[in-house]
């Protein structure tokens, strides 16, 4: 009874798995067959990695996703760290207030957030790669503060304390004490924000400037216009890029010993 | 007295936050709420706003709570299972198990929706499946029910994971004395874990239903634009029809609509369902 | 204990390797900016899939001025784009009703055509054609030209199609497609019931939502681009479509089909404007001469299949193009169709209420 019970079990999560995962299975096939239509098989083929790699407008849409996502990720890093610790010796209701403030972003419809920030850059900006940076720091910093703010709860002030009473600056205790204890938040925040500020296609669509494309705007452009097989190429790296970082951050967590999913 | 002053100077290290959240989180918002309740000439009118009483307006407004719902429910019913089914395996391993489960959730969600657009369409994978076992070819694509398809597939992850967080933090000694005392696994499951897991089903509901009201690439691509969803006329005033007064307002109703709803859930979880959110 | 001072030597130099990334990315964002700046550059407005970019990269290496391409859907969407005012854009390719609205808000800027080398190469008759938006042939210098017809793919349709009733038959239930544009949409059941494109009549207007509406159970799908690829891939058995796509589908899959029906439809005119917010007017008109040249105008002809109205390219094409009626049709067609027009700001208001009631409908 137990054995079949498990044995449901078993196959429903693998059906499950099976389900999320055909449709990234067939990208991945379809981005070496040597044939536009989806349901022929004209042999195996590297012919759309090739020409991905020669399409111009695909290699500056890689490039300034890159660019985009990793200055926001870094900036929201910094802005986010700095602000966890300032609010962590605030007065209750000043903290209160920076916490909902912050949750905005993170409960807030994507288009409410994007719509915002494009009539806020219209009026006082411009829309282009700043604006886009702007926005996906915005969208990034939420997730580098609740990443970080945990860690620092758990830092004990004692250590902090008697590393003072033994003589350490402020400055140099806080490096050795404290900031060793939130660096996995911190590492953890900026993988967030990264990964946040990397999938993002709807604040993106409102806040970009002319002959500007990431990744998502370009696929977006590339899915109302039909079939491309290059895309099915760009997917697949795309997949491999993702499973090598998610490894990074699991390697990592791993090492830091801790048993539940950090994510 | 040295610590103390430095306490009070950490404060400020908050300041360049502060500065931005003011100028990129409240002035945007200030911005939103201003278009909707002006019109073009700048006078102040509230029919924007009021504009959700127009037919077009509630009832795409309808069709994108309607959808969601259905989206949230089978996200639900799907999720609830299987991640009982991970919480209750053994320990080890169980962080890779889980792994693949929350993983598509890190990849871009126009490529999710690419990939579904392959399988789904008349001549895609599915019904070239079908074809070959010789059943009648299935009209999915350009419906509700692709729709439907897409945002399950694309939110699913967000139920998957904190379900399992909380269930896999349930003490198994409680479920040993639940046994011990004699309840059978129904009442073990109906008395314990649902009432232990609802946090982690809370804020799983939050995270599938906030997107999915929103959404309106998914019902452009998957649903050949046919059905208008609250995101598609919001998008629309912005992008094509240049009424952005009107667009405002309606993004002042969503708005509203989601703190509401947002509200009322975590009044009943009291606190402890904002922490389960990561 | 020493295997964490691993750990934190490893976390210490990932942290100094995005510390390095972040220091080169904004280095090579400010370079980026420098070069935005600079006086040498073009942003240029144009639908989408609407250009070889090839030629735009041989433009940027010829005359060392980049290039800053951005695409949009429909009409509607460039205007609203354009007005927002957040993007200077130089110039735009945009259709004849958008255009002749433009000129008539003030929005245009009259091009230069005097220093235009290869301004002769464009037929007289297109610019005749242009009169009817742009009375001095001052404003707009086409690009292509087409008109719109039903694409249908004869395996699933066993009838001949003549007339735009079809896009009522029953028969077709979820097998055709439409435009997802609004005066696209709109001009076929004006057509069908013998009304002109540009009726300003609120009537007859409504009565062809209400043909739309009642059209809306038959309709897969609303589509603009993709609708070609659809019709390519037997998704669906008629799209209205622009003749252009007609003939690219037609290469791709032999069974389909292109007809502008008996009742006449529309011959649209996609010109090149300078805009009003163009801040390298200079640049802009060399950008459209250079497009004007027979080697560029016959690499975005390859490309694209739309009728050029370049006579020296037309005098390079084989008779089997020229005789393609998809691409050029016969001038009896040609007498039964209209060239948009733009209807005004309160016609306009009431066309985006119609679409809007359609769409939601």
């Amino acid at each position: 009874m137990v054995n079949v019970k498990r044995f449901a079990g078993k196959i429903y999560v693998g059906l499950i798995a099976f389900l999320l995962y055909a449709p990234l299975l067939i990208l991945i096939v379809c981005s070496f067959n040597n044939s536009k239509a989806r349901t022929v098989w004209g042999g195996f083929t590297f012919r759309w990695y090739i020409e991905l790699f020669r399409n111009q407008e695909v290699l500056m849409a890689v490039k300034t996703s890159l660019l985009l996502t990793t200055s926001a990720a870094m900036i929201a890093m910094v802005l986010g760290t700095l602000a966890c610790i300032g609010m962590s010796v605030m007065g209750k209701r000043t903290k209160m207030i920076f916490q909902s403030v912050t949750n905005i972003p993170l409960l807030n419809a994507d288009i409410v957030t994007g719509i915002a920030i494009m009539l806020l850059c219209v009026h006082f900006l411009t829309l282009g790669f700043g604006s886009v940076l702007i926005a996906h720091v915005t969208l990034g910093i939420p997730y580098v503060i609740l990443n970080v703010m945990p860690k620092l709860q758990q830092v004990n002030k004692s250590i902090y304390e008697a590393a003072l009473d033994l003589g350490a600056s402020h400055v140099y205790a806080f490096i050795k004490v404290v900031l060793p204890e939130i660096v996995p938040g911190i590492i953890s925040g900026f993988f967030f924000a990264f990964t946040v500020s990397m999938d993002d296609f709807v604040i993106t669509y409102f806040t970009k400037g002319a002959g500007m494309n990431t990744i998502s705007t370009m696929l977006y452009q590339q899915l109302r216009r039909g079939i491309n097989p290059e895309m099915y190429a760009l997917s697949t790296l795309l997949l491999l890029l993702i499973l090598l970082l998610l490894g990074m951050i699991n390697h990592l967590s791993a090492s830091k010993k801790s048993r539940e999913v950090d994510f | 007295m040295r610590g103390r002053w430095f306490l009070m100077n950490r404060k400020w290290l908050a300041t360049p936050y502060a500065i931005w959240a003011l100028g990129f989180i409240v002035l945007p918002l200030i911005m939103v709420i201003y278009y909707g309740v002006t019109n073009g000439a700048g006078e102040f009118t509230c029919s924007n706003v009021m504009a959700i009483t127009d037919p077009i307006h509630y009832k795409a407004f309808g069709n994108s709570v309607l959808i969601a719902l259905g989206s949230t429910l089978i996200c639900l019913i799907i999720a609830y299972p299987l991640a009982y089914i991970l919480s209750q395996s053994e320990k080890r391993g169980a962080g890779t198990v889980i792994m693949i489960f929350v993983l598509p959730m890190w990849i871009n969600f126009l490529l999710r929706v690419l990939a579904l657009q392959m399988i789904l369409s008349n001549t895609g994978i599915l019904n070239a499946i079908l074809k070959f076992f010789g059943l009648p070819v299935q009209r999915i694509m350009y419906t509700k029910g692709a729709i439907l398809i897409g945002m399950v597939y694309d939110y699913i992850p967000f139920m998957i994971l904190p379900i399992y967080n909380v269930m896999s933090k349930i003490d198994k000694d409680v479920l040993e004395a639940a046994q011990d005392l004699g309840a059978t696994a129904f009442t073990t499951f109906k008395r314990i874990i649902v009432p232990l897991s609802l946090p982690g089903v809370l804020s799983g509901i939050i995270m599938v239903f906030i997107p999915s009201l929103s959404e309106f690439v998914v019902a452009d691509i998957l649903g050949g634009s046919k059905i208008l969803l609250f995101g598609n006329v919001i998008e629309q005033e912005f992008n094509v029809l240049n009424n952005w007064n009107l667009g405002s307002g309606l993004s002042i109703v969503l708005m509203i609509f989601i703190f509401i709803s947002m509200a009322i859930m975590n009044r009943n979880e009291g606190e402890e369902g904002e922490a389960m959110l990561w | 204990m020493k295997k964490k001072k691993v750990l934190r030597k490893k976390i210490i130099i990932l942290g100094i390797v995005f510390l390095v990334a972040i220091c080169v990315s904004v280095g090579c964002g400010s370079s980026q900016n420098k070069t935005t700046a600079d006086d040498h550059t073009l942003v240029v407005f144009n639908y989408g899939d609407y250009i070889d970019t090839e030629t735009i990269r041989m433009f940027e290496k010829e005359t060392g001025i980049q290039v800053e391409y951005e695409e949009y859907v429909t009409p509607e969407d460039m205007y609203t784009k354009y007005k927002s005012g957040a993007i200077d854009y130089d110039l735009i390719c945009t259709s004849d009703y958008m255009i002749e609205k433009m000129i008539k808000e003030n929005e245009a800027l009259q091009i230069d055509t005097s220093k235009m080398e290869y301004y002769d190469n464009v037929g007289q008759e297109y610019l005749d054609f242009c009169k009817a938006f742009d009375p001095d042939n001052s404003y707009a210098i086409p690009y292509f030209w087409g008109t719109v017809g039903i694409l249908y793919n004869e395996e699933m349709v066993d009838e001949e199609i003549t007339s735009w009733s079809v896009l009522w038959n029953e028969k077709y239930k979820n097998e055709i497609v439409m435009e997802n544009s609004m005066r696209d949409a709109f001009l076929v059941p004006l057509k069908w019931k013998g009304y002109s494109l540009n009726t300003t009549d609120k009537n007859q207007l409504l009565e062809a939502q209400k043909l739309l509406m009642k059209q809306k159970p038959l309709v897969e799908a609303y589509l603009v681009d993709e609708s070609r690829d659809a019709m390519i891939a037997g998704d669906a058995a008629m799209a209205v479509v622009y003749s252009g796509d007609a003939t690219v589908a037609m290469e791709a899959n032999e069974n389909l089909n292109y007809v502008v029906p008996e009742e006449g439809s529309n011959i649209w005119f996609d010109c090149w404007m300078i805009p009003k917010s163009a801040k390298h007017k200079k640049e802009a008109e060399l950008f459209i001469d250079y497009m004007n040249r027979e080697d560029i105008a016959m690499l975005n002809f390859d490309y694209i299949y739309y009728g050029t109205p370049n006579s020296e390219v037309y005098k390079l094409l084989d008779e089997e193009t020229k005789e393609d009626e998809s691409i050029f049709p016969v001038q009896e067609v040609m007498d039964k169709c209209e060239v948009y027009q733009y209807l005004g700001n309160e016609i306009e208001t009431f066309y985006n209420q119609m679409w809007k009631e359609l769409k939601s409908y």
